[in-house]
Order: C-alpha cells, then sequence, then structure tokens
C-alpha cells in the first residue's frame, strides 16, 4: 500500500529542454532564493540551514548546518567552499544527473553557501570520467558569471565570489573529503589525518566546507521556501527529500524524488516492481558501502536512523536491487575488485587487506573456496573495519560480512561449486539472451 | 621533563600532562605523542611510520592502542596525549593486540622473503617487530605481488620495490628535511611503491639517509650490498672528517676494514642525519695507502725504516736555518696543536699556517680577532630559533650541509634566511633565501649598503650572521662582516669547508697565533706556552698566507701535512720544487709527497683518537676505530723527529696533548683588533663566482664510484640575461690566463654579469685548468667542444 | 611529439585558475594527454617546470589517476563498466563482446590506433545499466550488439551520438574537455526518460511537492 507520494523538487522541471540555461532556470524562479540570502547576514542563512536539519547527501548523513557552524569566523583568513562532485561509488547516480540536468541549481546552491561561510573562493570537483556533467557546469558557472551572479560584488551585495569547476582523473578515494582536498591542491589523492577538521584547516590549510552536490541543490529550496517548508518532508531526524536512484533488476529504473522515510517496497513499486515478476534477493540502501539488507527489510523508513538501527546506513540513498538470479558471491568479489582497485595504499589494512579478500573472494568465485577461508575472510575484515585509516577501508570490509551473514550457503556451495555454474550469468542480464549473443 | 608519580612529592610542572600507559603514569610536556610517552616509560608500540624527526602519518596503523573511551584502536603516532588519558598498549589490551597483529599479518603479506639475501637482516625493525607482535604463521596462500628488482634510483642507493611496506619515511624524508622531493609514492593501492620520474635519479646530497630510515631492505646501499651482515660488524661511535659541521657517526668495520658509515644521534649538532659525502667517501682509508717510510735517493722514493727516516727528517730540518709548515685543513686538533708545538719549539720558526686554500692576510686578522679560542657564540640551536640568518660569501648546501639542513628546519619555522652572494643555488631556494645579489668580490660594498630592513632585523636579539672561508678572497669583505656584527649586534659564525680548519686556528696553528686564540705578540701569552713547552723563547712572528707560500722559494726546509697543492690558487708547487728538504707526513701519494725527501705515512681518522672542532667552536672527539692499525698519528711521528732533533717538544700521546690544550684554556685577554680592509676597487666585465660543490673531485672522496655518480653535473651557470647578452646557447668556454674550459650551459637565478663554475669538479679546476680566481674578471664565449 | 607552444600557453592558463598554482596539476596532465594522446615523460617536465615542482612530483600524481595512460591510447577510448551492477546486468557479456571483437584485452590499444579497451569503474549512471562509454561519453544501456554496432560505426567514421551528451568526437578531444570545459557542447540533451521516471509518474499521478 503506497502511502508515500512522490515530491519532485530538485526534479521538477527537468523536463525543460532549456533548464540547464540562466533563462530556463530563471523562469522557473531560480537565483530568487540568492537575491534573497544576499539580503541577509550570513549567519541567518547558517541558522536556517541548520534549524531545517538537512543532512549531508555525500553518505556520511552530517548535519550540514552544523557543518557550516564550524568555520571559525572573524579569523582574517580566506575560507573556501569545495563541492564534492566526485561520485563515484558503485550504485550511487544521482549527483552527476543532478549536473546534467539542472547545472544552476548547483551554482545557487554553491554562491549561497559561500556567502554563508565567507568564502570567496568556491571550488566544484567533479570526477574527471564524465566530461559531460563537467562541460555543463562549466557552462553554467559562465553563464553566471557573464550575469554577474558570479565575481565582484554579486548583486550589490558587496559579496565577491570566485567559482573554479575543477576535473579530477579517475580515483574513487577522491570522494573522502579530505583525500579531495590533497587532490585539488595537486597531490595524490590520499586522505589526511584528522585533526586538524578542513573547517579549521583544510584547502591550502585555511577554513573549508566540503558538500556533496545534492547538499547544495538543497540549499537554494531551503532558503528560498522556508525551514518550515523544508520540515514537512520526512522525519525529525532525517528532514527533507531524497534524489531516490532505483537500480537493478527492476522494471523501471531510474531517478525518483520523495521525502526521506519512503520505504524501499514503495520505491519499488514507483520503479516498476521486480523484473519479470521476481522476487527481492538482496538490496542496499545506498552505495556499495553500506550493509546489504533482504525482502524482509523492504518496510522500514528510509531514513538515516532507521537505517543505522538494522544494522546498515542510508549511504547515498541510491537503492540497487537485485533478483534470485544473482551470485551474492559473485556480486560482492567484483565489489571488492573495485576496492582494491580504488585503494589509495597509504595504509597497511587496506591497501593489503583488499589484495587479500579479492584474491580469496576470487577463489570462491572459481569454486575453489575453503570453510577456513569463510571464517579467515571475517577475520580480516575485522582487522580492516575501524582500523584503516579512512572509511574506505571500512566500506572494503562491509560487503563480506554482510552477505555471509544472510546468505552463509551460497558461500559455502562456492567451496566446491564455480558460481556461474549455479547463477547462470545471462540471466542476470537485462537483455534477452537473444541480444546477449 | 618526565617522572613517573609513584608517590614521589616531586611537583609536577605545570604545563605537563598526566597519562596512565599500561597502568603507569606518567607526567609528559603537552603535546606529547603517545607513542613518544610510552618510549619513556620503556614500552614500545611498534611502529614504521614513525620517525620522531618527521611529521606523523598514522599510515602504517602498526601503532594502533587501545584509548579508553574509544572504541576503535588509535594510532599512538598521531595520538596526542591529554590529562588523564587512560591507554593500554599491546601489553595490556587485546584489542590493541590483535589489531597490531593484524596490521602485522597484512605487512608481511606481499613482503618477499628475502630475508636470506637482504641486507636489512639482522638489523630490521620488520624482523624484529614481526617477532614480537606478529603471528606466528602466516594464514595468506594467494600470490603475493611482485616487483622487477633491485632498481637504482640513484647511483648509490638500490630499490627492492617488493619489500617496500609503504611506511613514507624515505619520500616524508626527501621532501621535509632535505627539500628534495625527487623520491615519491608512485602508482596505487597493493602497486603504490617507491620511484622517481623516468629521467631524474635521487641525486640529493642526503639521498643516504633514507637507506638508515628505511625499517626495511627496501632502500639499500649499492656499495655496500651483499658485503656483510650486522652481526659481523663492529661499530663504533665517531666524527666525520669530511666538513665543519661536526656530525657524530657511527662506523662499522670488519675484520680491520670500515664497511660502512652511518649518521649517529646527535641532538645538539646532525639530529640523524648526515650527508652523502660522510656517508659514503671512506675508501680512501683503505685504498692507496702509502704503508712504509720513504726516503728520496738519487732523486726516486725508496723505502725505509722509521728510525732511518726519522733520523733523516731530523737531520735535515736540523740543518736548514729556515723553516715553513704547512699543516693542512684535515687535522685533529691534537695533531694541530702538535704541528703548532713542533713549529715554534722544535724548529724555532712561526712560519705555519693551516689554510691550504685561497687565503689572505684580512682573513688572519679577522680570525686571530674574532674567532681563534673564543667560546661558542653561534650553535646549531642557535640557528634554528634565529629570527634572521645572513650568509655572506657561503653556500651551506655545498660547504656545510648539515648546517644547511638546520637552517632549512629553522626557515621552515619561519626564520628570515638572507643571502649575500652571487647565485640563488638549489640550497638558497630551499631555505627560502633573500638574495642580496652582488659578484664575488663586491661583498664589502653590498654589506656597506644592505637595505634597512635587514639592517633593523640584524639587530634584533638571536640574529646570526655566518660567513664563509670564501669571504678571503674579497678585499674588505670580512672587514665590512666584522664591522657589521659590531654594529647590530648579531652573533658572528665563520664557517670554513674543513673538518680540522677551527681546530687548527683554536690550536695555534697558524702564524701569529698560540694556542687558545693567544696573541704571539702578547708577553703573557708567550710566558704560559713557553712555559707549558718548556722553552725558553719562542720564535718571532713569522708569515702566514701569501706571505708564507711566496717565502717558500727561499725557505731551507718544509713540514708539510696533509695538503693538496692544487687547492692554492697561486703555483705552490714552483715554490715549493725550490725547497731543499722537504718532510711529508700523508698517507696518500700526492703532489707533496713527489717533491718530498721524506715521506712519513700517518694514522687516518679511523686509526687514531682525536677531535674535531665543528664550526660553533664545539668539540666532537672520537675514540680509535682500527685497533690493530699500525699507523701513528701526526703528533707522535712529531715528537719522534723532534726527539731526534735533541729539541724535545713533550709527550705526543693525544690525552696529554688534549690536558695540555686544556690547561692553556682559551685566551681571555686583549685580542688584535679586527682587520678594517677598505673595499675594493670597481672592476668592469663578467665576474667569475665559484665554490666547491660538495660531491667533487675532492681526493677524499677517491675510489667511490657510486657516489661519484651523484655528483651534480659540471655546467657554467649564466643568468638567462647574461646568456643572451653574450650569445650563449648549448656550451660556453671561459678563457683564463692559464687555460679554457669549455663546459655545458645551465640558466639559473644568477647575478648579472656573472658566471659561475664549480671549483673542482669533473672538467673545471678553476686554479690549474683557468689560472683564475672567483672575483677575476674572466672572458666568456659561446660555442666550443666539450 | 613534442609539446606545442600552444599546450605551453594552455598550461600557464590553467594555473592561473587557482589561487596555488599546483592545484592546476590534474586539468594540466589532461591537457598534456589530449596533445600526446598519453602522459609523455616530456609532459611530465613540461607541467614540473611550469609549476615550479620536481618531475618526481608530477610522476606521483600522473600514476595515482587511472585517467592518465602511460602508452598511447589511440582514436577512441572505449570503457565497459564491469563493476557489479553493470557487470551482472550484462556489462560482462558487453565486455566478452568488444574484447572479441577488437582482439585487445583490458588496458590494451588495437594495434591499428583506433581503439583502447578498459574496464572502467562505476560510471555513476546505475539506472543505466549495463554502461558504456566511448571518450568518456555516455552509452548507456548499452548490449552486446549495440556496442558492437558502435564500434563499426566508429570504424566507417559515422556520426555517433552519445546518449547523454554530445556526438562522439574522440580521445584527446574528451582530454582538452577536461582541461577546458567550455567546449560548446553544453547544449546536448543529457536528460533521459530514467532520469525523468518519478517525474512522468509523478505528473501522471498528479503528485507535487507541498
Amino acid at each position: 500500500m503506497i502511502t508515500t507520494g512522490l515530491t519532485p523538487v530538485i526534479t521538477e522541471h527537468w523536463d525543460a529542454p532549456d533548464l540547464y540555461t540562466l533563462d530556463g532556470y530563471r523562469r522557473f524562479g531560480g537565483y530568487e532564493a540568492l537575491a534573497s540570502a544576499l539580503k541577509q547576514d550570513p549567519d541567518a542563512i547558517i541558522g536556517q540551514v541548520k534549524d531545517s536539519g538537512l543532512r549531508g547527501r555525500g553518505g556520511a548523513g552530517f548535519p550540514t548546518g552544523l557543518k557550516w557552524s564550524f568555520v571559525p569566523q572573524n579569523d582574517g583568513k580566506q575560507h573556501y567552499l569545495v563541492v564534492n562532485a566526485d561520485e563515484s561509488e558503485p550504485g550511487a547516480c544521482k549527483d552527476i544527473p543532478i549536473m546534467m540536468a539542472d547545472p544552476h541549481v548547483l551554482v545557487e546552491g554553491v554562491i549561497i553557501a559561500s556567502y554563508a561561510i565567507r568564502a570567496n573562493h568556491a571550488f566544484i570537483y567533479i570526477r574527471g570520467e564524465v566530461p559531460n556533467a563537467i562541460r555543463k557546469v562549466a557552462f553554467a558557472v559562465e553563464q553566471a558569471k557573464a550575469a554577474g551572479l558570479i565575481g565582484k560584488n554579486i548583486l550589490g551585495s558587496g559579496f565577491d565570489l570566485d567559482v573554479v569547476v575543477h576535473s579530477g582523473a579517475g580515483a574513487y578515494i577522491c570522494g573522502e573529503e579530505t583525500a579531495l582536498l590533497d587532490s585539488l591542491e595537486g597531490y595524490r589523492g590520499q586522505p589526511r589525518l584528522k585533526p586538524p577538521f578542513p573547517a579549521v584547516a583544510g584547502l591550502y590549510a585555511s577554513p573549508t566546507v566540503i558538500n556533496n552536490v545534492e547538499t547544495i541543490a538543497n540549499i537554494p529550496f531551503i532558503i528560498g521556501r522556508g525551514v518550515e517548508w523544508f520540515r514537512q518532508f520526512g522525519t525529525e531526524k532525517s528532514p527533507g527529500f531524497k534524489v531516490w536512484a532505483v537500480s537493478g533488476h527492476v522494471n523501471n529504473p531510474g531517478l525518483f524524488e520523495a521525502p526521506l522515510g519512503i520505504t524501499m517496497r514503495e520505491l519499488l513499486d514507483y520503479a516498476g516492481g521486480v523484473r519479470g515478476g521476481g522476487e527481492v534477493k538482496f538490496w542496499l540502501p545506498g552505495g556499495s558501502s553500506v550493509p546489504m539488507l533482504t525482502a524482509e527489510h523492504l518496510d522500514l523508513p528510509l531514513t538515516y536512523e532507521a537505517m543505522a538501527e538494522a544494522g546498515t546506513m542510508l549511504g547515498t540513498g541510491t537503492p540497487m536491487i537485485f533478483d534470485s538470479t544473482v551470485s551474492v558471491v559473485k556480486a560482492v568479489t567484483r565489489w571488492l575488485e573495485f576496492y582494491k582497485h580504488e585503494s589509495c595504499g597509504k595504509c597497511t589494512p587496506c591497501r593489503e587487506g583488499t589484495y587479500w579478500i579479492t584474491g580469496v573472494l576470487e577463489k570462491f568465485e572459481h569454486g575453489h573456496g575453503t570453510a577456513t577461508e569463510m571464517d579467515t575472510l571475517v577475520n580480516l575484515c575485522g582487522q580492516i573495519a575501524g582500523r584503516s585509516f579512512c572509511a574506505l577501508g571500512d566500506a572494503a570490509a562491509t560487503p563480506y560480512p554482510a552477505a555471509l551473514k544472510f546468505f552463509r550457503q551460497e558461500f559455502t556451495d562456492a567451496t566446491h561449486t564455480p558460481v556461474d555454474g549455479t547463477f547462470d550469468p545471462v540471466a542476470s542480464y537485462v537483455f534477452a539472451p537473444a541480444v546477449a549473443r | 621533563m618526565t617522572i613517573t608519580t609513584n608517590d614521589s612529592q616531586v611537583a609536577v610542572p605545570s604545563d605537563t600532562v598526566t597519562v596512565i600507559i599500561d597502568g603507569v603514569a606518567v607526567a609528559v610536556p603537552k603535546g606529547t605523542l603517545v607513542i613518544r610517552a610510552a618510549e619513556l616509560l620503556g614500552i614500545e608500540i611498534p611502529r614504521f611510520c614513525d620517525h620522531p624527526l618527521l611529521d606523523p602519518v598514522a599510515a602504517c596503523r602498526a601503532c594502533l592502542i587501545e584509548v579508553e573511551g574509544m572504541p576503535k584502536p588509535q594510532p599512538a603516532c598521531a595520538q596526542t596525549v591529554s590529562d588523564g588519558m587512560v591507554i593500554r598498549t599491546q601489553q595490556s589490551s587485546e584489542m590493541a593486540r590483535l589489531a597490531q597483529e593484524g596490521v602485522m599479518e597484512f605487512l608481511l603479506l606481499n613482503h618477499p622473503l628475502d630475508c636470506p639475501v637482504c641486507d636489512k637482516g639482522g638489523e630490521c625493525p620488520l624482523q624484529n617487530q614481526a617477532m614480537s607482535v606478529g603471528r606466528p604463521e602466516s594464514r595468506f596462500t594467494e600470490d603475493k605481488r611482485t616487483f622487477p628488482k633491485p632498481i637504482n634510483v640513484s647511483a648509490q642507493i638500490l630499490l627492492d620495490r617488493e619489500r617496500c611496506v609503504s611506511c613514507a619515511r624515505c619520500t616524508r624524508f626527501a621532501e621535509q628535511i632535505a627539500g628534495d622531493p625527487m623520491l615519491e609514492l608512485l602508482e596505487r593501492g597493493a602497486q603504490q611503491q617507491v620511484g622517481t620520474a623516468e629521467d631524474q635519479p635521487f641525486d640529493s646530497y642526503f639521498s643516504g639517509n633514507t637507506i638508515q630510515i628505511c625499517p626495511v631492505g627496501a632502500l639499500t646501499s649499492a656499495a655496500y650490498r651483499f658485503r656483510s651482515r650486522p652481526f659481523d660488524l663492529v661499530s663504533v661511535p665517531t666524527t666525520c672528517e669530511h666538513c665543519a659541521s661536526g656530525c657524530s657517526l657511527r662506523t662499522d668495520y670488519r675484520r680491520e676494514v670500515v664497511t660502512r658509515r652511518l649518521a649517529w644521534d646527535s641532538p645538539e649538532v646532525n639530529e640523524e642525519w648526515n650527508c652523502d659525502k660522510g656517508r659514503f667517501a671512506f675508501v680512501y682509508q683503505t685504498e692507496g695507502r702509502i704503508e712504509y717510510p720513504l726516503i728520496r735517493e738519487n732523486g726516486e722514493l725508496r723505502v725505509a725504516s722509521w728510525p732511518e727516516a726519522i733520523d733523516v727528517a731530523a737531520r735535515g730540518l736540523a740543518e736548514a736555518s729556515s723553516h715553513a709548515v704547512l699543516v693542512g685543513g684535515r687535522s685533529t686538533v691534537e695533531d694541530a696543536y702538535a704541528y703548532a708545538r713542533f713549529a715554534r719549539a722544535a724548529l724555532r720558526t712561526d712560519d705555519i699556517d693551516f689554510r691550504a686554500r685561497a687565503l689572505s692576510d684580512e682573513e688572519h686578522a679577522f680570525l686571530a680577532s674574532l674567532v681563534a679560542g673564543s667560546p661558542v657564540s653561534v650553535s646549531y640551536e642557535k640557528l634554528e630559533s634565529a629570527p634572521i640568518v645572513l650568509l655572506v660569501s657561503f653556500e651551506p648546501e655545498d660547504e656545510s650541509p648539515i648546517v644547511f639542513l638546520r637552517l632549512r628546519k629553522a626557515a621552515r619555522a619561519g626564520t628570515r634566511v638572507v643571502s649575500v652572494g652571487a647565485v640563488r643555488s638549489k640550497g638558497s631556494e630551499k631555505v627560502a633565501a633573500e638574495m642580496v645579489w652582488c659578484a664575488p668580490g663586491d661583498e664589502a660594498a653590498a654589506l656597506a649598503s644592505l637595505p634597512a630592513d635587514i639592517l633593523a632585523a640584524l639587530a634584533h636579539s638571536g640574529a646570526v650572521i655566518m660567513v664563509g672561508e670564501r669571504a678571503a678572497l674579497s678585499a674588505g669583505a670580512l672587514s665590512a662582516v666584522a664591522a657589521l656584527a659590531d654594529r647590530t649586534g648579531a652573533a658572528l659564525a665563520w664557517v670554513p669547508r674543513r673538518a680540522g680548519e677551527r681546530g687548527a686556528l683554536d690550536a695555534g696553528a697558524i702564524a701569529g697565533l698560540l694556542p687558545g686564540g693567544r696573541p704571539l705578540s702578547d708577553a703573557q701569552a708567550r710566558a704560559e706556552v713557553s712555559e707549558l713547552w718548556g722553552v725558553d723563547s719562542l720564535p718571532h712572528p713569522g708569515a702566514s698566507g701569501d706571505a708564507l707560500l711566496a717565502r717558500l722559494g727561499t725557505v731551507e726546509a718544509a713540514v708539510v701535512g696533509g695538503v693538496e697543492l692544487a687547492d692554492y690558487p697561486q703555483d705552490v708547487r714552483a715554490a715549493l720544487e725550490r725547497v731543499g728538504f722537504i718532510v711529508s707526513l700523508e698517507n696518500h701519494h700526492s703532489a707533496v709527497t713527489e717533491l718530498a725527501s721524506v715521506v712519513l705515512p700517518v694514522a687516518v681518522v679511523t686509526e687514531k683518537a682525536g677531535t674535531f672542532l665543528d664550526w660553533e667552536g664545539r668539540p666532537r672527539p672520537f675514540t680509535r676505530v682500527l685497533r690493530d692499525a699500525l699507523t701513528m698519528p701526526d703528533a707522535q711521528v712529531l715528537g719522534m723527529i723532534a726527539d731526534a732533533m735533541d729539541r724535545p717538544v713533550g709527550p705526543s700521546d693525544v690525552n696529554v696533548l688534549r690536558a695540555e690544550l686544556g690547561t692553556l684554556g682559551p685566551w681571555r685577554g686583549a685580542r688584535l683588533e679586527a682587520p678594517r680592509v677598505p673595499v675594493g676597487p670597481r672592476r668592469d666585465g663578467l665576474v667569475l663566482a665559484s665554490w666547491r660543490q660538495l660531491l667533487d673531485s675532492g681526493v677524499l672522496q677517491e675510489g667511490e664510484p657510486h657516489l661519484a655518480a651523484t655528483a651534480r653535473p659540471t655546467v657554467v651557470m649564466v643568468s638567462d640575461a647574461t646568456a643572451r647578452r653574450l650569445g650563449l646557447t648549448e656550451t660556453a668556454t671561459l678563457h683564463g690566463p692559464a687555460g679554457i674550459v669549455t663546459l655545458p650551459v645551465e640558466i639559473a637565478d644568477v647575478a648579472e654579469s656573472v658566471v659561475w663554475v664549480p671549483m673542482n669538479s669533473p672538467g673545471c679546476h678553476i686554479y690549474r685548468d683557468l689560472g683564475a680566481r672567483p672575483g677575476d674578471i674572466i672572458r666568456v664565449t659561446a660555442g666550443g667542444a666539450l | 611529439m613534442a609539446i606545442s607552444e600552444t599546450t605551453r600557453t594552455g598550461l600557464r592558463e590553467i594555473a592561473d585558475r587557482y589561487p596555488s598554482a599546483r592545484s592546476a596539476l590534474l586539468p594540466m596532465l589532461h591537457l598534456v594527454q589530449s596533445e600526446e594522446n598519453e602522459i609523455t615523460v616530456e609532459g611530465i617536465n613540461v607541467c614540473a617546470e611550469v609549476l615550479g615542482i620536481t618531475p618526481a612530483e608530477v610522476t606521483a600524481v600522473a600514476s595515482f589517476y587511472t585517467m592518465y595512460k602511460r602508452r598511447p591510447v589511440g582514436k577512441h577510448h572505449i570503457g565497459i563498466c564491469t563493476n557489479t551492477l553493470c557487470g551482472l546486468l550484462g556489462g560482462d557479456a558487453v565486455w566478452d563482446a568488444l574484447s572479441a571483437e577488437l582482439g585487445v584485452g583490458p588496458n590494451e590499444p588495437t594495434p591499428d590506433g583506433e581503439f583502447f579497451l578498459e574496464r572502467i569503474e562505476c560510471q555513476a549512471a546505475c539506472t543505466h545499466a549495463p554502461v558504456m562509454t566511448v571518450d568518456w561519453e555516455f552509452m548507456d544501456d548499452v548490449t552486446p550488439r549495440g556496442a558492437c554496432e558502435v564500434i563499426e560505426k566508429l570504424r566507417r567514421g559515422e556520426t555517433v551520438r552519445s546518449t547523454r551528451g554530445p556526438v562522439i568526437r574522440d580521445f584527446d578531444a574528451t582530454e582538452h574537455t577536461l582541461a577546458f570545459p567550455l567546449d560548446g557542447l553544453a547544449d546536448a540533451p543529457s536528460v533521459d526518460s530514467k532520469m525523468l521516471a518519478g517525474l512522468t509518474i509523478a505528473k501522471q499521478r498528479g503528485m507535487k511537492a507541498p
């Protein structure tokens, strides 16, 4: 029984072909929030974002207003706003579409956020593998500059801002905020020691706020329509709406905007249900870094708190659905191959651990795992989680224990039977077998 | 400043915090890292990336410990203590023990089983810590990742990438300490490896330190590879003989041959670092040694017994009525003192000098007045805390590398470094030096017109002026430096290149000066010294410097220590050729032994005990390394000659010599006045600038090709504007009175109308090849064949 | 191939965008790659010179990021996502088909210099799985046959349009865009039905946000 309606806010005008232009964006009220914001005190803006309860949409769910308030004021230092548009987590596919469909909402949000934290420089770090997002955002920034919305004395407010669109070059670890800063400074993208925290010493050792694309995209709406309005959506602890990107074995994969608190079953319904009338075998509420869930969890509200209570995390809020044609062993192995490839190499547990775990899982995939190794792997994941330098290690240590909890038998089977023998790869393809050959 | 608070009534200073580690409370200064606090209690938390002199990175995760109240283990190397913090290490916490065990298992995963063939075996932190915190067996049965091995990161350093644990100590050292980020971590993940740019080897003067701090056998010395096991070696703390920085070393030998040298821990001087010359250049100690005394007969040198050779030397010297003594800059303090004593008491001459290089009378006056026998006024520590350091005619990176390292450390912490010179060298860049541009020879004028803000800064407490030995070449420079120090109150340091110079100065091995800076002209001083030496009188003031070298043409006999004639700008060989009787105390054949009448082989530094005074004036004593060596120090040989001359000078034992110097002590009486040589005349034209690069054709570096291959290339450096004005492109030819030199051109940050070439590098020895000195006007033409 | 003066000027221009020049290194390396079709030693040295850092420091960065190639790529870079979702939903089959078609393995260029095949990581297009990229432009919802057809068209020099992006140019051109993103192609349609899935249903059912 579907009770949660879809609430297009960010996506409301995505079907307008000129939304990506300044004129198109303005036609739908774009940059009015900015005009209003610039008439207010920066602290008032921070206050509104705090009161809204908006939580970071990059995966950690940290209260955005609180993060902004950590930047020391009147310290005589340059402040920086950095947008983390490095969306690379397997399963996450909401930021790139936002940037391609509506780059101006990001730009407007960047200007307001920069104003609030007193930053005169903002950087939008976009992963290099998606040039189409980069060109769209660069185009929007250029239009905004031409219209005086970026530059000196914006709208006569006395506020100056320069915005740089920055291309990454292929490293998932650069989605980790301190690794992103190192990468943005022209170094290898390896995470930094905290403390000091970016709010105190971030980019160029100066106070910096790093926010996700979707988080920033919320800002014009919060400032434009108000805290009260925003609080209508979602729950007390997880207010707001979300661009839910549903992918996998569903009939109608795509982006569905709805309040937090919606259940996976409801989203699944909007996404046309599992393909071929099948069943959900396992699903992840966010990207590969969150523990998987099964069909028994479909009615849990998709909020930060409910997901945590269920032993997983909301993460990026980009659910992946897998049906019974999929081998959990293969799925987990492929994720670990990803983490091994993306491990930056700085710390021992992640660098060596992902190498080891992936090697063992590949054996399981080919039917050569052992019972001892099943336990050893749990142990190894425990040696990584909480012991690595950053969350990539934690993320790499997540898929296997979660999969083992629900699908132990599959791993046991993989000690003697190659997974392709049990799960015909062709069956999980979304195109018909004929097309596969 | 730490005490265990076990019921003692000792008051705890207020800037300390108390932490409890494994149940034991300890008070430590605020900001102390947990790993350091634990060490004070004798608790060794395992570590690889941590190093006390490098910024923490918490990358290896070997040091994970439990902090009460935190659910996850924390890296001890990055965790600062807070008051009341309760820490449990692997000794008392299962969480910590398992975490460390897990990390150790991961570290050994891709690590090759190279121990049987790895140089580090037996002194390997990975072996040691694997034994103490690791699992007895590994559960890893997959294939290890491999790399072709070894590869050269430089001619003298080999890299076995598989052994590397990515602790990044080497790359962090190269970047932070040495300022040479030529060694970097490349690739990503398990493929991460140390490496260099494809066409640029790790040719840093300090690269050898990475071998020492590497906690595994990834970085090894090409010269030492496969040569020895640590348990075969006897290790002795020593002092480096290559420059005046005064580094403490650890010399390792096996079967009476030195196999390697390491930097040794000396926080006040070299911390834990040394330079590559000090580390690798010791082959000269064993190769090409003169084994037996030699006497010249019928124009040829022949082997003689010690008694015969001493006898011949003594007779020859006794028969001569005029003598000169050239000590050289390599002597220990005790040996230099023996020369000083021998010259005045046995030879009865004051014609003595230790400076085997370009020099001047102005320098003599400067040293006599302001340096000889003076207490330590500028120390390394003072450099580190100085608000401003002014360098005059001094290139620390080439001429006193450990001073450079300390200056860089200071500059990174905010010390302002200003260099009065003609080239903004790599070393200058690495200490962020501001240049006061001046061609060699114009230093006095430059110092007289320093910008007001620099003058003001020099007047601040803690300001330092450092002047190098090259200032002697510039008329008026040292006078100007003395005046500047006097006017501003800045502390003054004179930094010679050689290890023995300051000691020889303080020992009185130069005309007009007796030990401790005593002026020969002072009656009180003469009285003290004559009494000690048991002589009735001391000779009249003699000649030093250029006058002494000129006098060689007429003197009847000379006693020469470790001196390379090519190091003098003038043609000393021609003068020495006319000396009737020459006694050479040497350990290798040289231009001097070719002319000598008697050659007496003497000990190298490993074969004797002694002391060097570093540039600060700080004594750096060392004991004898090779106990079975049959050689004798210069002092002992001189003593034997004096006895044979029937002019005994007193005991030659190193301890007695030290005691004598101690008895005399530094001079507290009136000193000679500082020099006041006026500024030299202005010159027009292209001026030659030059200094000795750290790694060059120096005699003590011979026999070590790996080291030599890392030397900076011999080039002529000019500014872009000067090059265009002269039409220089690929090569340039310098024309001097004695000949020409053609070298590749390198465009660099050089003062206008100045050309720089190295003083004594392969392909360019300015005295021998050009017959020119720094400060001379030189002609340069474009092109020329190399 | 030498780094041209135009490229050198471009490198300096990029460096000027940032408060600290070194921040420009990643886009600078893309510009080098757009000229040289790979990251060459000369390219590394020029970047080092412009930024006043050592070639080793540049090499460290160039070798960390997977988009920088150490061998010539050729005309077109072909990426197939074989991460879990795309791979299992058919990306594996697409990979097999293309690998067989082009006769090369992962990270290998074809001998004729036309194509470079790579297994790429998640392209943030999971709703459109399986995903292929040509010169890093999206080719969503790809099938083995469809992928081979794209290759055929490119071989014949026919126009191929990205499913959410512009007409396909070539690898060097994309690399240039990464260094200078104002390439005049921002008008390319980039919103498709999957991105509008929720909005479509909401409009159909009259659902709106308050």
